[in-house]
């Protein structure tokens, strides 16, 4: 019976620790993602549009799923050093140019959580660590 | 005490009423210089007539390398901007914002877009016929201006009203404001409506309408 309390008071307490991890990780997301909503108006919209449905052939949608996981380590040098070589976005290829945008790692990670979270992705948390480490590895 | 009532509901209906109708004819305003004139009428009493700025004769050439001219817009109402295919700030939104108007009336004739580039370096007629493809407007309804710096910049600064200029201290080589300015039939500035704004635009969307039903009646 005593070995069963402790066992039970043990799982209850590492279930705790567990779910007051992953709050204090989704409350940091929630802000990042809040953050990267701003940060979006005031330096993409323009092009990319509200909603991340581009404009046109000039500037192609932030919607495609696949290319956003399979490209998520190069985004943060999309953003830094802009984009000139053609891209395929939703089966399209674009040719346009992506102005660079020197912003701090912080503000790119922000920025990168809120475009894999909003306009339909669900990729959770990205760190300026992170940023820092896929900046070093820029194609 | 019934009657009294129902007295003072139609008096407050009547006034509402009164107020949609004011705000129905409401006319759009005229902008820019004006002069007048002296007309003799047949029975030999004169009245005077206000003349309004208009837009004078211009020759430029469209993303097809064709001449364009006011007769290009004879008889349209159209809505004219200036901009440079490679601004990277404000000309996204205005364009954005232009193609919904351009979408909306598609199969109305009587309206059309003029754009013209005050990069007149880069921007060549074939650069400008890339441009509207990629924006998926390419078509006589949408013109897309090239001409000599000369005649694009005074054409926007006196008779526009747009401010542009070349600036070598900008990022981009230019700065400009991003107004669109809306021209009826007989090419008199009728409205300049920040493009960038959504509520501007939007009363744009709402004017375009007061002017072709004016120029109907
Ligand atoms: C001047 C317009 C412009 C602005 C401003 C702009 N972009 Fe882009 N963006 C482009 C163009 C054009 C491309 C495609 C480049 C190509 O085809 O080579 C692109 C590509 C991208 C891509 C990869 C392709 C895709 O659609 O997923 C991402 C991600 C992206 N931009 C994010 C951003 C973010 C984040 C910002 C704000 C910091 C931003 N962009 C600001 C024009 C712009």
């Amino acid at each position: 019976m005593r070995k069963l309390i402790i066992l039970l008071s043990f799982s209850f307490t590492v279930i705790c620790i567990f779910y007051s991890c992953q709050t204090a990780d989704s409350v940091q997301r929630d802000a990042y993602y809040v953050n990267g909503r701003d940060l979006y108006i005031r330096h993409c919209q323009n092009c990319h549009g509200e909603k991340g449905e581009g404009l046109g052939e000039l500037t192609p949608p932030l919607t495609d799923s696949i290319f956003m996981k399979q490209n998520k380590t190069q985004l943060a040098c999309f953003i830094k050093n802009g984009v000139s070589k053609p891209l395929t976005i939703h089966g399209k290829v674009y040719e346009g140019k992506m102005p660079d945008f020197n912003l701090a790692p912080i503000d790119i990670a922000q920025l990168i959580v809120y475009i894999t979270n909003g306009f339909g992705h669900k990729q959770g948390m990205y760190t300026p660590e992170q940023v820092a480490a896929d900046l070093n590895k820029c194609r | 005490m019934k009657y009294h009532l129902t007295f003072r509901y139609t008096f407050v209906l009547a006034v509402i009423l009164l107020f949609c109708s004011c705000k129905g004819e409401r006319k759009l305003p005229y902008y820019g210089m004006r002069d007048t004139k002296t007309v003799t009428n047949n029975d030999g009493s004169t009245t005077v007539d206000t003349i309004y700025q208009t837009i004078p004769a211009f020759k430029l050439l469209n993303q097809d390398s064709t001449e364009i001219t006011n007769d290009t817009f004879k008889g349209k109402v159209y809505v004219a901007d200036f901009f440079f295919t490679s601004c990277n700030t404000i000309c996204p939104i205005m364009h954005r914002n232009m193609k919904k108007i351009f979408d909306n009336y598609k199969d109305n004739a009587d309206v059309m877009l003029l754009s013209h580039t005050i990069d007149f370096k880069y921007d060549t007629p074939s650069v400008l016929k890339k441009y509207a493809q990629k924006l998926g407007v390419d078509g006589p309804k949408w013109q897309f201006a090239y001409g000599a710096k000369d005649t694009v910049y005074t054409l926007a600064t006196k008779s526009y009203l747009v401010s542009v200029a070349q600036d070598d201290n900008d990022k981009q080589g230019y700065v400009h404001q991003g107004f669109l300015i809306l021209i009826d039939k007989d090419r008199r500035i009728r409205g300049a409506y920040d493009g960038t704004n959504p509520e501007q635009v939007a009363q744009l969307e709402k004017d375009i309408p007061l002017l072709l039903a004016e120029d109907k009646s």
